[in-house]
């Protein structure tokens, strides 16, 4: 069975190593804050103004100054700290946040980035910090489903929108495998059993290289 | 002969306070270049928004992070066409159907900037430096027509200072030199904002007396900061 979003967000949380500083972007990656193993202490940042944010409140503890950068109400965890905005991207593009996770219309083999703007212009277009966070983590992990409802791939060649950052991707984590960008190409590390290589290759826009891939099988949740 | 030196004391003495909105908001031209505090509705001076569609300004251009939602604050100052355009990170937010109506009809200008150049650019220009080179945006659309510089290999776009003749901002405390804490993350913009605006205008929750701040505490400094107006709201 391919992951569902919960199942993503749970392979990618084992992968977070103890004492990061992560930046998780608006949307699905929010999912990954809900399975970080226990023992490990992993400080959020929010590009808003916070370092320590916590989970989201009771309805009665919600309060309108603690938000969230997808603007939702959350908490702060003891030790941790509010800034500015100025502060904030110093952070993120002075390279002091570990890793970033960020949802994607389309990766390139190189590690393109395309997730602000599509080729709609009728609407008007929104970046947000993306394109700082883009650049500025550590390390950059995308958070998507192999294809669109369509079925067309995700990752190619080349993307074809327009593009948040240039190979900036580290590493992407589908609802059918892991797949790490390196230098010599697309490397899948991790893939479900139910799928063989060649069908993950046809559901995907640019050659994979194939070298010891592992089972990817989260718990059902 | 003393009692005359305290009397010119007490004229020159600072006070930043202003005790109407009418007083808040005097002399903003039309064109003017305003910014606005506030991330999504956390730090938003709805109050001194709304009071500037009475005030009457017009043909504004507005520096925010979003476009407003629903029928207050900023998207009430659209909805009475006092904007002529816009420079903020993420206009889309749910419930921004006014910018969206104006912009899909032609009746407003839109300048996308990415977050954190948006407020590095207000710094650049509350601290005097002409522009920065930033990573943000190379090889995307947002840096098509700026300079591109390669610093150590790695691609740096050029971004001018961001400079205003208003900043409207709310923040928690003041006193009356203009001092100003912050509540949680709403503090978001308003240093920068505060910086690089030639009038400074802030709503606060409460007006305090003159070194009831912790000195330790002064997230804005005064100097930063024209006038103050209280603005008491329910939680």
């Amino acid at each position: 069975m391919p992951l569902n979003r919960n199942q993503i967000a749970w392979r990618i949380a084992q992968e977070i190593e103890d004492g990061s500083y992560v930046n998780l972007g608006i949307g699905m990656p929010e999912l990954v804050a809900n399975y970080i193993p226990e023992n490990r202490e992993i400080i959020f940042h929010s590009e808003n103004g916070i370092l320590g944010m916590g989970p989201q409140p009771e309805k009665s503890e919600e309060d309108g100054d603690l938000i969230n950068a997808g603007k939702k109400p959350v908490t702060l965890l003891t030790g941790g700290s509010y800034f500015n905005h100025t502060d904030s991207f110093a952070m993120v593009r002075g390279g002091h946040i570990d890793l970033c996770v960020l949802g994607a219309f389309q990766i390139s083999k190189n590690g393109d980035l395309a997730n602000w703007a599509t080729l709609d212009n009728s609407k008007p277009p929104g970046v947000g910090g993306a394109m700082d966070l883009a650049v500025g983590a550590k390390s950059i992990f995308v958070m998507t489903e192999h294809c669109t409802k369509d079925g067309t791939p995700k990752i190619m060649e080349e993307c074809s929108y327009p593009l948040t950052g240039q190979g900036v991707v580290n590493t992407i984590f589908t609802d059918l495998a892991v797949i790490d960008i390196t230098s010599e190409g697309l490397k899948v590390r991790e893939k479900i059993n139910e799928i063989s290589f060649m069908e993950l290759q046809n559901k995907t826009g640019a050659p994979l290289i194939e070298s010891d891939i592992k089972e990817l099988s989260p718990p059902v949740l | 002969m003393r009692d005359k030196v305290v009397q010119v004391l007490e004229i020159k003495m600072i006070d930043k306070r202003v005790n109407t909105f009418e007083e808040a908001l005097q002399g903003i031209a039309d064109s003017s270049t305003v910014l606005l505090g506030g991330f999504g509705q956390a730090g938003s001076p709805v109050e001194l928004i709304e009071a500037l569609i009475d005030q009457g300004a017009t043909n504004l251009t507005v520096v925010s992070n979003n476009a407003g939602e629903g029928e207050f604050g900023l998207a009430a100052l659209m909805k009475a066409g006092r904007i002529r355009k816009v420079i903020c990170s993420y206009p889309r937010s749910s419930g921004s159907f006014i910018f969206e109506e104006l912009y899909e009809s032609g009746k407003i200008e839109l300048e996308i900037v990415p977050q954190g150049t948006l407020s590095e650019r207000m710094r650049a220009a509350g601290a005097g430096i002409g522009g920065f080179f930033t990573p943000t945006s190379a090889g995307t659309l947002l840096s098509q027509d700026k300079e591109v510089r390669q610093i150590d290999g790695k691609d740096y776009v050029f971004e001018k200072p961001l400079k205003a003749d208003v900043a409207l901002i709310k923040a928690h405390t003041a006193d009356r030199w203009g001092n100003l804490t912050y509540n949680k993350s709403a503090r978001n913009f308003g240093p920068a904002m505060a910086m690089a605006a030639d009038l400074t205008i802030a709503q606060v929750q409460e007006i305090t007396n003159l070194g009831e701040i912790d000195p330790e505490h002064v997230v804005t400094p005064g100097i930063f900061v024209n006038r103050v107006l209280e603005v008491k709201l329910e939680n």
